[in-house]
C-alpha cells in the first residue's frame, strides 16, 4: 500500500534527498535534462507529493549524473537486473538522451559496438552488463578491444551486500570481485562504495581509457547504491581532464632520424599508428619526407592505399626498419618452420637494424600474451606514435643536405615506379574468376567500389578475408574509411563492430559498407535487429564462403601432415548442410534483404536497390555467395 | 648462400620428378576436375585458380607438369601441405594439372569499366 502523501516522514525524506541534489547541482555540472527531471521533482512545482512511497532521488540518478559528465553518446546493454536502476535513470530521469538506451540482443554485441563505435568516433561507448553472466558474454569482444587498443567504457551490475540480494537469480549474479574474470584485458576497474567513490572513479576511468595506449576499463555500478535515495552530502562530480599523449623521449627521437636518413633502404611499417585523422597526414609527411616505402599492416586507417609510397615491400632488403606500433612485426622479420613440417626452427630472414616506437610496453600484462615476441630493437622509444612523429619529422628535416635529399629523390621514384607495376598487376589479377560463380571477392570488391566511389563511404570492415581487394582496388585516403579488424582475432566481432562505427556515422551522413564474413554473422546475428531498431544505417554484403573457412584450411593441412587424407576438412567446418538463409534471417531482423546472390552479374543492381534502402536510412544486407577467399 | 642451396635442392626434386613422372598418362581433365574439389584445393587457391592471399595464383603457371608435381610434393616453407603420393598419386596430380590448364587466363583490365581507375 502505498503511505500518506502528507507522511511527515517521507518529507523529510524527501527534503534530505532534495538538499543533496541540490548540492550536487551546485557543485557539478548537472544536464539540462537532469535539471529538468530535477525540478519536476520539487512539491513547490507539482503542487502535491508524488503518489510513490518515496520521492527520493535514487543514487543511480546521480551515477547518471556523472555519467552524462562525461560525454556519452549512447549506452549498449542487454537489459540486467543488477543494473536495472541506471538503466531507469538513463531512460527516465535522463531523458533517454546523451547517453542514449541502445538495446542489445547480447553482452558481446554490446561490447563490439562499442569496439566498432570508437574506432570512428575517436571515444569510448558506454556498456552496461551483470558482472557475472553479462561479462561473461561479453568477454571476448573486450578481449578483442582490448588487444585493437581501443577504449570501451564497461559498468558492471552487483549486488554486493547480502541483505540486498532479492531470490536466487541475485545470488547466483553477484560475485566478490566482478571485474575479476577480464582484469587481464582491462587497464583499470574499480568497485566504487559510496557514489562519491563512483563519481571519482568513473571519471579517472575514462581518463585511463583515453590516455595511450587506449584500452577497455571498467567500474562496477553497486545494486544498493543504484537504488537506495541518495544519503551522501556534497556530492560533486571531479573535473575530467584528459592526458597528453605520452610522446617519444627527444634524444631517442634525434638518434632515430639520424639512422632513418643515413639509411639506404628504410621501410616503414605501420601498425596502429593514426588515432585522428591528423595521423595520416603526419605519416604521409614523413614517408614523403624519407622517400620511404611504408607498408601497412591496415589495424587502422595509417596511410592512402594508392599513395605512391604505400607498398607491400618485403623487409628482407632493408637496412632500416621503423616499427610504428606494430603488431607481430616479429613474423615479417623471420622465418619458422612451415605448418606443413613437424618441428619449429626459426632464423631471421633480415638483418635489419630496428627502431620501434610504440606506447603498448606502457600496459603490458603478463597472462594473456598479445605482446607477441620481443623484438630486439636497436632503438626503442616508449611513446605514443602520432604524438611522436612531429618531433621525429622535424628531426630529419633537419638532417637532410641537399645532396640527401637529391639520393632519397632517386630511392623514391623506384619506389614509387615498383609500386604503380605492383598496382597494374593487381588489377589484371582481380580479372581472374570475374565471372566465376562462386563470386570472386576481387569481383566483390569492385562492384562495391564502382557503387561508392562517389559517396561518403567508411568500410567498416577488416579485408583480411577478401585477399584485401578493397584495399587493392579501392582509394582509401580519409581516416573513417577504414578501421581495421578484431584486434584479438576473435570471431563474432565483425556484425556488432560493424553497426557500432556505422551508429558513429550516421550523423556525418556517411555510408558505411561492411563486408560480413558468415561464420563472423552466425555468433550473434541478433545486432542486426539493433540496426533496425534504432534505424542505423548500413550496407553489409556477404562473403558468404559457407564455411568456417580458415578452419578448413588448417584441418585439410593437418590431414596431409598427419598423413592420413584429405576427405575429412569440411568436418566441423563447413555451413554448408543445409545451406543458411541470410536474406531470410537479415528480414526476420527487419532489414532489407536479397540473396543468395551467386551470378556475380546480378550483383550491381542489387546493390544499387540496397543502397538505396540504406540511404533511406536503413540497415540492409545482401547474401552474396563467395570464393573463399 | 642458403637461398641457392633451396633453390638447387628445388631443381633437383623437380628433375627427379621429370624422370618420375616420365611413364604418366596425359591427364584426364574431368577427373582433375573432380580431385580438386575433393582435395580442397581450391580452398586456398580459388575454384577457377585466381589465387589469393590463402593460396598462390594456379591459372597460367609456368610450371610443368613434373615442375607442378615435384612442388606439389615438397613444397617451399608455406602454409602449403606436402602432398604425399600416398595422399595425391603423380597420376593424380597430372590430371589435376591437366585441369588447372583449363583455367582462364587474365584478362585486360581496360575492357574492365570497373576495373578502371
Amino acid at each position: 500500500m502505498a503511505k500518506s502523501k502528507n507522511n511527515p516522514v517521507d518529507r523529510r525524506g524527501f527534503l534530505r534527498g532534495a538538499a543533496a541534489a541540490a548540492g550536487a547541482a551546485g557543485l557539478i555540472s548537472t544536464p539540462p535534462v537532469a535539471m529538468a527531471q530535477q525540478a519536476a521533482l520539487k512539491p513547490e512545482t507539482t503542487g502535491s507529493a508524488p503518489e510513490v512511497t518515496s520521492n527520493q532521488r535514487p543514487g543511480s540518478d546521480f551515477m547518471v549524473d556523472v555519467i552524462k559528465s562525461l560525454g556519452f553518446e549512447y549506452c549498449a546493454a542487454n537489459p540486467g537486473s543488477s543494473f536495472r536502476g541506471v538503466q531507469e535513470s538513463i531512460i527516465t530521469y535522463g531523458g533517454n538522451k546523451s547517453p542514449e538506451w541502445l538495446t542489445c540482443c547480447h553482452e558481446e554485441s554490446s561490447a563490439a559496438m562499442a569496439h566498432g563505435y570508437a574506432k570512428i568516433e575517436g571515444k569510448p561507448m558506454l556498456i552496461m552488463a551483470h558482472g557475472t553472466v553479462g561479462l561473461q558474454h561479453a568477454s571476448m569482444a573486450i578481449y578483442n578491444a582490448w588487444c585493437d587498443r581501443v577504449p570501451v567504457y564497461v559498468v558492471l551490475g552487483n549486488i554486493l551486500d547480502v541483505n540486498y540480494r532479492r531470490g536466487n537469480a541475485e545470488w547466483v549474479h553477484s560475485v566478490q570481485d566482478a571485474a575479476a574474470m577480464a582484469r587481464d584485458f582491462l587497464k583499470w576497474d574499480d568497485t566504487p562504495v559510496t557514489l562519491q567513490h563512483f563519481a571519482e572513479s568513473a571519471v579517472r576511468a575514462y581518463k585511463i581509457a583515453m590516455t595511450p595506449p587506449y584500452e577497455p576499463v571498467a567500474i562496477v555500478a553497486d545494486g544498493a547504491l543504484q537504488e537506495e535515495p541518495i544519503a551522501e552530502k556534497n556530492l560533486r562530480i571531479p573535473k575530467l581532464t584528459l592526458s597528453a599523449p605520452p610522446q617519444g623521449e627527444s634524444a631517442a627521437v634525434k638518434q632515430a632520424a639520424q639512422m632513418l636518413v643515413a639509411a639506404e633502404n628504410p621501410v616503414i611499417v605501420a601498425g596502429r599508428v593514426a588515432r585522428t585523422p591528423h595521423g595520416i597526414a603526419l605519416l604521409v609527411e614523413l614517408a614523403e619526407t624519407l622517400q620511404a616505402p611504408v607498408k601497412d599492416q591496415r589495424l587502422r586507417m595509417n596511410f592512402p592505399t594508392r599513395h605512391p609510397l604505400a607498398s607491400n615491400v618485403r623487409l628482407n632488403d632493408a637496412d632500416v626498419i621503423l616499427s610504428l606500433e606494430t603488431q607481430d612485426l616479429w613474423s615479417s622479420m623471420n622465418a619458422q618452420t612451415g605448418l606443413n613440417k613437424f618441428g619449429m626452427e626459426t632464423h631471421k630472414t633480415t638483418n635489419a637494424k630496428l627502431i620501434d616506437i610504440s606506447s603498448v610496453e606502457l600496459n603490458y600484462k603478463s597472462n594473456y600474451q598479445d605482446f607477441g615476441h620481443y623484438l630486439e630493437p636497436a632503438l626503442s622509444i616508449t611513446g605514443d606514435c602520432e604524438a611522436t612523429l612531429p618531433m621525429l619529422i622535424e628531426e630529419v628535416k633537419k638532417l637532410l643536405t641537399a645532396d640527401r635529399k637529391r639520393a632519397l629523390a632517386e630511392r623514391g621514384a623506384k619506389i614509387v615506379e615498383a609500386n604503380r607495376k605492383a598496382r597494374e598487376r593487381d588489377r589484371e589479377l582481380a580479372t581472374l574468376g570475374w565471372d566465376a560463380s562462386p563470386i570472386s571477392t576481387a569481383r566483390l570488391s569492385a562492384e562495391l567500389w564502382n557503387q561508392i566511389r562517389n559517396e561518403d563511404w567508411s568500410l567498416v570492415s577488416t579485408d583480411n578475408f577478401q585477399s584485401a581487394w578493397p584495399s587493392r582496388l579501392w582509394d582509401f585516403t580519409k581516416y573513417h574509411q577504414y578501421i581495421g579488424g578484431q584486434g584479438g582475432a576473435g570471431i563474432g566481432y565483425g556484425a556488432p563492430a560493424a553497426v557500432g562505427a556505422a551508429l558513429a556515422n550516421r550523423k556525418y551522413g556517411r555510408l558505411t559498407v561492411n563486408i560480413q564474413c558468415d561464420g563472423d554473422l552466425n555468433y550473434a546475428p541478433g545486432v542486426l535487429w539493433t540496426a533496425a531498431h534504432h534505424r542505423i544505417p548500413m550496407l553489409s554484403v556477404m562473403h558468404n564462403n559457407r564455411a568456417y573457412h580458415q578452419e578448413r584450411m588448417y584441418l585439410q593441412m593437418m590431414g596431409n601432415k598427419f598423413d592420413r587424407g584429405l576427405g575429412n576438412s569440411d568436418v566441423g567446418t563447413a555451413l554448408n548442410d543445409p545451406f543458411i538463409d541470410y536474406a531470410s534471417i537479415a528480414k526476420g531482423y527487419g532489414l532489407y534483404a536479397e540473396g543468395p546472390i551467386t551470378d556475380p552479374k546480378e550483383l550491381g543492381p542489387a546493390l544499387t536497390r540496397a543502397i538505396a534502402r540504406v540511404k533511406a536510412g536503413q540497415p540492409a544486407l545482401l547474401d552474396t555467395v563467395t570464393q573463399p577467399r | 648462400m642458403k637461398t641457392n642451396l633451396v633453390l638447387f635442392a628445388f631443381f633437383a626434386l623437380t628433375f627427379f620428378s621429370v624422370s618420375a613422372s616420365a611413364q604418366l598418362k596425359p591427364g584426364n581433365v574431368e577427373n582433375g576436375k573432380r580431385l580438386f574439389a575433393f582435395n580442397g584445393c581450391y580452398q586456398c587457391h580459388g575454384t577457377v585458380g585466381q589465387g589469393g592471399a590463402a593460396g598462390a595464383r594456379l591459372a597460367q603457371t609456368k610450371l610443368t607438369q613434373p615442375g607442378f608435381i615435384a612442388f606439389v610434393r615438397n613444397p617451399p616453407p608455406s602454409n602449403m601441405p606436402p602432398y604425399r603420393a600416398k595422399i595425391m598419386p603423380d597420376q593424380d596430380l597430372a590430371d589435376v594439372y591437366a585441369y588447372i590448364q583449363t583455367f582462364p587466363a587474365p584478362l585486360n583490365p581496360a575492357t574492365i569499366p570497373l576495373l578502371n581507375p
